[in-house]
């Protein structure tokens, strides 16, 4: 017995988001729910925490922000990442009546592309709605277009689609559909426009938060949020707002 | 014959755990609100991570892992520095004072008077206890070989930390070394009120095989959880032969069974740690419940009733 090490997986293919964001497809494949994280090692390098875009085959959605995610984008089809997980909880579906609002923010569309996709596979109907500050920076639209979800791109200087913020869109779909929950991934401020939605509106909501990760095992308390560890109790929570 | 629950309480340095379970400092303790939550799932007292004299940001990661049959760790004591952890401990101590659940501060400086500086402002916050880390296997590089390795060095922080407070001490032992018991005699000389045992086990090293490189960013770390315990069972036993003051014994502790053995090594208190990892912040409601229900199976009616009995059999 090994314990939960992590395993080498080598990179199959590499897509080119936007100027800042790649998707790797690794050769391995696991058992997650959307929502859900590993820890992504590089030896020698740094091991940091990243969502699942999907776990079959292995996806991870990456912006270049650091040191870290700098040699993650130098790497070519045939290197190898590490990594180790699932972790954490992920967004929970109910199949309702209704469409399911989906509200991201930079990589946040990562985790939500793969809910988009368990939803649509269950036949549920999704709105997502994707914001970014501007067009070069939207992420991910394309594919939640391509499963079949209706997308509403938001941007706060107008560049592409609405003029304005994801959460300010979320509102008037609220008015005009019947939501039957929604969730979110994005800066901790859009998080808490989607709280005051879903209070405002009595819907039942979950947020994905990020903490600073270092076990990802729920012992060193490093991505404590308020009583809550991100890496065990989340990064996916409820908005408690049902 | 009437049946009541057994009485867990126990006196530690005179303060009154409502059960013998102690969260281990490292696991959880970065928080007011978490250790507020460990409290609440059952713990009888909280330790704090061990914080030092200036913010420290510790390894790099990877920094935990599980290897098997247990974690093995080089976290490298990150904390906000005592000024910040003073703030901390002053919201824990409202946060439990109602639940009846003490607090022990954790600490560590890379001097003697290091210590004794951050033992003082660390009492300004009147936590419970103190607890004295001497013994982090993961962090030589930077503060030098732990002052556990030798009874000498453990015997002058312990000195000097009794010096700069009133508060209760417990000294951290360090399993890592070829006699703990004249380790343990010396702190308790130098006017240690308790004893815990024991920090991770090593340094041990754990190695990715594809790429050929240890885990860890720190290469090596300190080993803890279910593979540990005999030894940590073993130390808390040959320091409660030797020494007067009580024992937080801590090692490897998962259920109610390993609890009843730490007691019956001579422990008065047990700590738990890397049981958090499978079990979550409830494995300390869980682990109370069996060692009450063990009790009631066995017929006793407190932890003295059974506390050190393998010295005697
Ligand atoms: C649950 C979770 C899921 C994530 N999912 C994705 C994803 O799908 N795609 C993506 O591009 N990014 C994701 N991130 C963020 C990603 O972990 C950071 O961008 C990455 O760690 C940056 O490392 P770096 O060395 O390149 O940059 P650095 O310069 O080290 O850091 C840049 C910023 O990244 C964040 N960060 C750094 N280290 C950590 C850490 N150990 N834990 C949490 N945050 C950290 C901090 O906000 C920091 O300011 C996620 C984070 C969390 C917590
Ligand atoms: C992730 C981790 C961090 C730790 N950090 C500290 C620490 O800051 N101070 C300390 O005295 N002990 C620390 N320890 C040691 C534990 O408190 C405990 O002594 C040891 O892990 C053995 O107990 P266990 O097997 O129940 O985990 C740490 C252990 C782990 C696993
Ligand atoms: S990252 Fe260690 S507890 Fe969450």
């Amino acid at each position: 017995m090994s314990g939960d090490l992590p395993s080498a997986a080598r990179i199959i293919s590499i897509a080119e988001e936007n100027t800042r964001v790649k998707t790797f497809v690794l050769d391995a494949e696991t058992q997650a729910q959307p929502g859900q994280f590993a820890m992504v090692w590089l030896p020698g390098v740094d091991e940091k925490p990243f969502s699942l875009v999907d776990d079959h085959p292995l996806t991870f959605t990456i912006a270049r922000v650091g040191l870290f995610t700098r040699q993650v984008h130098a790497l070519h089809v045939g290197d190898r990442l590490w990594w180790r997980g699932p972790f954490g909880r992920g967004f929970e579906i109910r199949e309702t009546d209704g469409v399911h609002l989906l509200i991201g923010g930079g990589y946040g569309a990562a985790p939500l592309v793969f809910l988009a996709r368990r939803l649509r596979a269950a036949g549920q109907r999704v709105v997502a709605i994707i914001g970014a500050k501007t067009k070069t920076e939207l992420l991910l639209e394309t594919r939640f277009a391509a499963m079949g979800c209706t997308v509403i791109v938001a941007t706060e200087d107008g560049s592409a689609g609405v003029r304005g913020l994801a959460t300010d869109v979320a509102w008037n779909v609220a008015q005009q559909e019947t939501v039957a929950a929604v969730y979110a991934c994005g800066p901790e401020g859009m998080l808490s426009a989607v709280e005051l939605l879903c209070t405002g509106r009595h819907l039942p909501g979950q947020v994905s938060r990020e903490g600073y990760m270092r076990c990802g095992l729920g012992v060193c308390g490093s991505c404590h949020y308020g009583p809550w560890l991100v890496c065990r109790d989340g990064p996916v929570f409820a908005t408690n707002s049902e | 014959m009437r049946t009541t629950s057994p009485d867990l309480r126990v006196d530690l340095c005179r303060v009154r755990l409502p059960n013998p379970l102690v969260l281990a400092s490292g696991i959880l303790g970065t928080s007011a609100q978490l250790l507020e939550r460990v409290a609440r799932c059952g713990a009888g007292a909280v330790t704090t991570k061990s914080c030092g004299p200036v913010p420290r940001t510790g390894h790099p990661n990877p920094t935990v892992i599980d290897w098997g049959h247990g974690l093995i760790n080089a976290v490298g004591l990150p904390n906000p520095g005592v000024e910040a952890e003073v703030e901390i401990i002053a919201v824990a101590r409202e946060l439990l004072a109602p639940l009846g659940v003490p607090l022990i501060a954790s600490i560590f400086a890379d001097t003697v008077a290091g210590f004794a500086a951050v033992a003082e402002r660390i009492s300004a916050a009147r936590p419970d206890l103190i607890e004295i880390n001497i013994s982090c296997p993961n962090v030589a590089a930077e503060l030098g070989r732990p002052f556990a390795l030798d009874a000498v060095s453990a015997a002058q922080v312990t000195a000097a930390v009794r010096a700069a407070t009133e508060l209760p001490i417990i000294v951290k032992l360090s399993p890592n070394v070829t006699d703990i018991v004249a380790i343990a005699r010396a702190v308790e000389g130098a006017g240690a009120d308790a004893i815990a045992a024991i920090n991770t086990l090593g340094p041990g090293m754990v190695i990715d095989v594809e790429s050929g490189r240890p885990i860890l960013a720190n290469r090596v770390g300190g080993v803890s959880g279910p593979a540990i315990r005999p030894i940590a069972v073993r130390c808390v036993y040959d320091i409660c032969t030797a020494v007067n003051v009580p024992v937080v014994g801590i090692g490897g502790v998962s259920c109610g069974r390993d609890a009843v053995e730490m007691l019956m090594a001579g422990a008065t208190a047990v700590g738990v740690g890397s049981a958090v990892y499978r079990g979550g912040p409830e494995v300390f409601g869980r682990i109370r419940d069996e060692l009450a229900e063990w009790m009631s199976a066995h017929g006793y009616t407190s932890l003295s009733d059974f506390r050190g009995i393998a010295h005697e059999r």
